[in-house]
């Protein structure tokens, strides 16, 4: 009798419920990007825009002079969530990300095993949904509440938090719109495709295709009432209404904000259609 | 928890591609135990199974599982099942203990427990020595082993293996009929094996369900179905054109069922009490020579040809 049987042994111990297997597949997909230098280094330049800002929070709490000339308002805080740098870097991670999620899955036929597991495919689209909105939220969320926490550190009181109590809530809000639709776009074309490269091109034509629509239009009527066509003029948009700001489009921003919606409506759509156990062509 | 003496039950199931149904009003029961499903590529095999599973939700119809009604809760059964699908399928960029494990995990088993029994499961299946390379480098008969292993990681109770034994060579398809036939009769896992194969069947499984055009054409103990209603006999003649055709024309008439199956050899069903004295006789009316007649002992390819009706 062999001292330990590598054989098959009936298995003994607890089982966790349904309903939480989407941490799993969170996990995973986090620690399986935590272990890419290249995306180390991504993340890493990213905070480039905070350090940027945390400097002139430094600057402005210091020095009378670089206060006036960049004072820090509830405007820096949108100008830095809907700064261009920030939106290179939500770019870069989303494609970086997202464009593979669930078109690699689909290359290796993985989803006919995670759905053969008790997991619905709610809880594998939620599930690496999480993903990107967790490594979306290193860059815009949690840097833009430090920045708030930063602040009140670097000015000794409490004073700019109270007179902008909303800031907390408006970063909060406007973080979780960008991310959410970001990532639910990106998503929904991965499920297209079976090549993450080509979901990436797809990304990235959705939004400067309709920026540059929105661009013609303005060019033609110069009149920026049809920003709506753009999900990055709408985004732009709601920035300056949940940040108390001048708007900066005509259109107004329920529109906007309609557009946005329907984005991720469409987005949820495309999801349910794709994310089968078994593809079927009729 | 329900239980049952029937692993699986359908009952008048139809599920259909658009105008195509791929199952026609299926009545059917499975056996705890090793259960062959067997039936021509198009059968309808694939699509009992994943109709099982939940993935495609019949047009009409009910299903069972374990005691579990299917449609009303897919991921009880789920959590109870393995599946081996028959196309390639992993969990890109992770090595085999990863993605065992992680399949583990999924099925709610915890980290540790997980990791353990991903582990056992390749070397039990004969991937120890390979468990941290990617599975993406793996070839085609270690990638239906690892499958084999992700269905097997969390101890189900019923397992669904779809032609398990693809693209594997001679020795790699030998080693897995003995992984699944010692799961079946020594380690009391119930399974459902799905192939067109025979051999791999009436090897590893003690019942079979023989399926054809969507519908059950046979259903039974292996043993039992092979029982001969008549005799069946190898038999060689030599005709005086050389041409066989007229001779089985007239077996074929008298009632006989005839399966060319190489060059001159002929399996011949005889039904009834005739045996060879019938065959015979049949010979010397077509003034054929008999070279070669020999009993032989059903196989469950009779069985199948019988069922689906194939000549």
């Amino acid at each position: 009798m062999p001292i330990h049987d590598q054989g098959y042994r009936r298995y003994a111990g607890t089982r966790a419920g349904t309903g939480t297997n989407w941490v799993v597949i969170t996990r995973a997909g986090i620690r399986t990007m935590l272990a890419k230098r290249a995306f180390l280094g991504l993340l890493l330049a990213s905070l480039a825009p905070f350090l940027f800002r945390v400097l002139q929070i430094y600057a402005s709490a210091n020095s009378p002079q670089l206060a006036s000339l960049a004072p820090v308002t509830a405007e820096t805080f949108r100008d830095y969530l809907d700064g261009f740098a920030q939106h290179l870097f939500i770019f870069f991670i989303t494609v970086y990300v997202g464009a593979g999620l669930i078109a690699n899955d689909r290359r290796a036929n993985a989803l006919q095993i995670y759905l053969s597991k008790p997991i619905t495919r709610g809880e594998y689209i939620f599930g690496k949904l999480a993903i990107l909105m967790a490594f979306l939220a290193l860059v815009t969320w949690i840097p833009a509440i430090t920045l708030l926490l930063v602040q009140v550190a670097f000015a000794g009181n409490f004073t700019f938090l109270v007179n902008n109590a909303y800031l907390f809530p408006a970063i909060t809000i406007y973080a979780f719109l960008e991310i959410l639709m970001a990532a639910s776009t990106m998503l929904a074309l991965s499920s297209l495709s079976n090549s993450s490269r080509y979901v990436a091109v797809l990304y990235a034509v959705l939004l400067f295709f309709t920026q540059a629509i929105y661009g013609v239009m303005y060019a033609v009527t110069r009149s920026s009432s049809f920003s709506w066509m753009s999900l990055s003029a709408s985004l732009s948009q709601m920035s300056s209404v949940i940040f108390r700001q001048p708007l900066r489009y005509e259109t107004p921003w329920p529109v906007s904000l309609l557009v946005i919606v329907g984005a991720i409506a469409v987005s949820a759509l495309v999801l349910e259609r794709r994310v089968r156990g078994v593809e079927v062509v009729a | 928890m329900p239980e049952a003496a029937s692993v699986v039950t359908l009952e008048d199931v139809t599920v259909a591609y658009g105008a195509n149904r791929a199952l026609r009003d299926v009545t059917s029961s499975f056996a705890a135990g090793a259960v062959g499903l067997l039936g021509p590529n198009g059968a309808g095999k694939s699509t009992m199974i994943k109709a099982l599973l939940g993935f495609i939700t019949p047009e009409t119809g009910r299903m069972r599982v374990l005691g579990y009604d299917v449609a009303a809760s897919p991921l009880a059964i789920r959590a109870r099942v393995g599946y081996m699908p028959e196309s390639d399928a992993h969990i890109p960029g992770m090595n085999a203990v990863s993605f065992v494990a992680y399949c583990g995990e999924l099925a709610g088993l915890p980290r540790v427990d997980a990791m353990q029994r991903a582990h056992e499961m390749l070397f039990y299946v004969g991937l120890g020595e390979a468990r941290y390379r990617n599975v993406e480098t793996y070839s085609t008969g270690m990638k239906q082993r690892i499958k084999l292993a992700q269905a097997l990681v969390h101890d189900p109770d019923l397992l669904f293996l779809d032609e398990p034994t693809n693209g594997m060579d001679p020795k790699g398809r030998d080693e897995m009929l003995e992984l699944v036939r010692d799961l079946a009769h020594n380690k009391g896992v119930n399974l459902i094996l799905s192939s067109h194969l025979l051999p791999d069947v009436e090897y590893t499984c003690d019942d079979v369900v023989v399926m054809d055009k969507g519908r059950i054409a046979a259903a039974g103990p292996i043993q039992a179905m092979k029982q001969p209603r008549g005799r069946v006999y190898e038999l060689r003649v030599k005709t005086p054109t050389g041409d066989l055709e007229p001779f089985t024309g007239e077996l074929r008439a008298a009632g006989l069922e005839c399966h060319a199956t190489d060059e001159d050899v002929m399996r011949v069903f005889v039904p009834g009490e005739g045996g060879a004295q019938q065959l015979f006789a049949l010979a010397s009316r077509a003034r054929v020579q008999v070279r070669h007649l020999r009993p032989s002992v059903p196989t469950l390819e009779d069985v199948f040809a019988h069922a689906v009706g194939e000549e």
